[in-house]
């Protein structure tokens, strides 16, 4: 019987990978379902097993079966890992996504799975810690705070219950790494969870889903049953979010979990002192956690040796938006930005030219195609004004109106403030306001002054005059007052970084706001 | 279900049934409040504000706390959504690839605006912000079912759907 794999991924089923795989399967072949390679542009994807190899033709649809099972259709990939989008890569937490079926033991084992486990219930909980920390992992969800350094003080904190967090809460416009790979490999999370669980003294873990993702939770819940005997007496269970952006700041997801309102917490206390139910907690990305099983089987100096700077080891680059060849993208830090939108990504889809890219989801600052020589890096991006954050790229052609990103991104914030901080919650309804008085005023048609009374005019403008001025200069000037407040007394990143893509906007594409466009020489520094 | 809203805001029979057994279901777990409530919208398809007081007496939490979780979270409704429901992404990503367009031709062929219920209660338009397609947007969820690459003729097909 013919083997043919196709994926089952939110993405491959939403461009109609389910109509393949029946239609498949009603022509006799053994349908494996995977998890997504990858690569979008090529989505829904057949993989046909022949000779022990496996034969790629995508993209494909239901009509195109008969051709693909007698080798003649005209999507022929070949051998897809060899495939240029592929074959750069190195794919460290990403090597069995779209390969295996997801829910196999028997194909995960296969592929090195479990050897991380085993490795480090053979040393001693310190030992496993002092791995991750010379490993060089830093937190992937955004802050990149190191996580042994995190691991070690969970380990060294006095507590008689202790917890392993998973923050898979990406709600990161232009993100979808932690999606592929919960639906695509399952256990090597599990895996990573429980090898933390074994470093740090605890016995139970908690995978936050965000609801937007019911594929995930489905593979991740069934994952969890299945593989409950190898990673005992460590247990596991699934919470779902219930459509909260803010929850994935994790102190807001600690107290989500808990059954309140995902509200920020201040810190101190950090969660490794008091997290969950006040216990000892590591809160790590998915993709942190699922970075762990390859450096205890194969080292933490082979995790090290690739990378750039102060970022060790490899980051899943998701490369999104308005982009030809969009997908993930596993490769060492120090990949400029360049390469992944031009050479990788092969431009945008529409065949136009390539205006901002917005670099972190919606909390990340917009780069114009003159800074695209910035190597991805933590340091690089946060020198620039940006952050790398989650390693989500989006990227916009020459049609996008740059103030109308920086107006999204404060509505974005007003709609998704927790409202524990001033800053953030009447910060952001200010910014829509102030951002479409200035886009009236760009368009020339000025906005109405405010009408008050005499006095009162007086009393709210004396302190700052000219600020009922509605004209271009003193909007910008207010925009940028404002977001200097909402970036330095914003409890959380969510006040704290909506300045980021606001700012970045206005800096680098003045000409959208009304001024004048950026001088070359100052473009190109 | 919905023959079953009651406008006096009590509950049916079949509707304290299933409030009850989320209630059993959930009520000595840790953190049991977002699991249950998740529990009771899955049975009934919103949060009856009569489950309210049942909710918070079982757990031994005050009427507030169970009702400020329930409006701090944008998936829990308070009334029932149309027969059909259309989740309509708004992010950065999708708004690259047309998103703004999308959504308004989808209101326009919806015959609804964004974030409301028909008033024939078929369908309800809503937001959601990524469903993580990022790179073949703009995207939807349409009962449950994601939609990628979304255009004039994928609208048309959820429209039927939506008719039918």
């Amino acid at each position: 019987m013919t083997r043919a794999f196709v994926s089952a991924d939110m993405a491959s089923v939403a461009l109609g990978a389910d109509a393949v795989a029946a239609a498949l399967a009603a022509r006799g072949c053994e349908v494996v379902r995977t998890g997504s390679r990858g690569l979008f542009a090529i989505e829904p994807l057949v993989e046909i097993e022949a000779d022990g190899e496996r034969i790629g033709y995508g993209p494909v649809g239901p009509d195109d079966v008969a051709a693909i099972l007698d080798g003649t259709h005209a999507n022929r990939l070949g051998d897809v890992a060899a495939l240029p989008f592929f074959a750069k890569q190195q794919r460290f937490t990403f090597a069995r996504c779209g390969v295996i079926d997801p829910l196999s033991l028997a194909d995960y084992e296969a592929h090195g799975g479990w050897a991380g486990l085993r490795a480090a219930r053979a040393m001693s909980p310190q030992a496993v810690v002092t791995a991750v920390k010379d490993s060089g992992l830093r937190g992937r969800g955004g802050a990149g705070f190191p996580t042994g350094i995190k691991w070690q003080t969970v380990l060294d904190a006095a507590g008689d219950e202790k917890f392993i967090v998973c923050n898979a809460d990406e709600g990161d416009s232009g993100t979808f790494a932690d999606r592929m790979l919960m639906e695509g490999d399952p256990y090597c999370l599990i895996e990573g969870m429980a090898i933390a669980g074994h470093a740090v003294g605890a016995d139970h873990g908690y995978i936050y889903i965000r609801s937007e993702y019911p594929f995930a939770i489905d593979v991740v819940e069934r994952a969890i049953e299945r593989s409950a005997g190898i990673v005992a007496p460590f247990t596991l269970e699934v919470r779902v979010g219930a459509g909260a952006y803010v929850c994935g700041e994790e102190t807001a997801l600690l107290d989500s979990i808990e059954g309140k309102r995902g509200q920020v917490r201040a810190k101190p206390p950090l969660p490794a002192h008091a997290g969950l139910f006040g216990k000892p907690t590591v809160i790590n990305n998915v993709l942190s956690l699922a970075a762990v099983p390859f450096i205890l089987s194969e080292g933490a100096e082979a995790y090290a040796a690739v990378g750039f700077g102060r970022s060790r080891g490899t980051m899943p680059i998701q490369i999104a938006g308005n982009v030809r060849n969009g997908g993930l993208y596993e490769v060492g830090f120090g990949i400029t930005l360049g390469e992944l939108v031009n050479e990788i990504g092969g431009g945008t889809a529409t065949g136009r030219p390539v205006r901002a890219v917005q670099v972190g989801g919606p909390l990340g600052a917009y780069f114009p195609p003159s800074m695209f020589d910035m190597p991805f890096d933590y340091e690089t991006f946060a020198a620039a004004n940006g952050l790398i954050g989650h390693a989500g790229i989006t990227i916009f052609d020459d049609t996008v109106d740059m103030a109308h990103m920086a107006r999204f991104a404060m509505e974005f914030c007003a709609i998704e403030s927790c409202g524990k901080c001033t800053p953030c919650r009447i910060g952001s309804v200010r910014g829509v306001e102030t951002l479409d008085k200035l886009i009236a005023a760009r368009n020339g048609r000025p906005h109405e002054p405010l009408k008050v009374v005499p006095g009162l005019a007086k009393a709210l403008y004396s302190r700052a005059p000219g600020r009922e001025q509605t004209g271009v200069g003193a909007q910008s000037d207010l925009l940028r007052d404002l977001c200097d407040t909402m970036k330095y007394s914003s409890l959380c990143a969510l006040g704290g970084f909506t300045p980021y893509p606001v700012l970045s906007a206005l800096e680098h594409f003045p000409e959208d706001f009304g001024g004048e466009p950026q001088p070359l020489a100052d473009a190109a520094e | 279900m919905s023959e079953a809203l009651t406008t006096d805001g009590t509950l049916t029979g079949d509707e304290v049934a299933a409030i009850e057994s989320a209630i059993l279901r959930h009520r000595d777990e840790r953190g049991a409040l977002l699991p249950l409530l998740h529990a009771v919208q899955h049975a009934i398809g919103y949060i009856p504000d009569a489950a309210v007081p049942m909710i918070a007496d079982a757990l031994n939490i005050t009427r507030a706390d169970v009702h400020g979780v329930i409006t701090f979270y944008h998936d829990y409704r308070r009334a029932p959504a149309g027969r059909h429901v259309v989740k309509l992404c708004r992010s950065e990503a999708c708004q690259a690839r047309g998103g703004a367009a999308i959504e308004a031709a989808a209101a326009e062929r919806l015959g609804v605006a964004m974030g409301e219920t028909r008033a024939d209660g078929r369908v309800t338009l809503e937001p959601v912000y990524c469903l993580g397609l990022c790179a073949t947007g703009p995207n939807a969820m349409v009962d449950g079912r994601p939609v990628s690459r979304l255009d004039a003729v994928a609208l048309d097909r959820i429209a039927a759907q939506v008719a039918a």
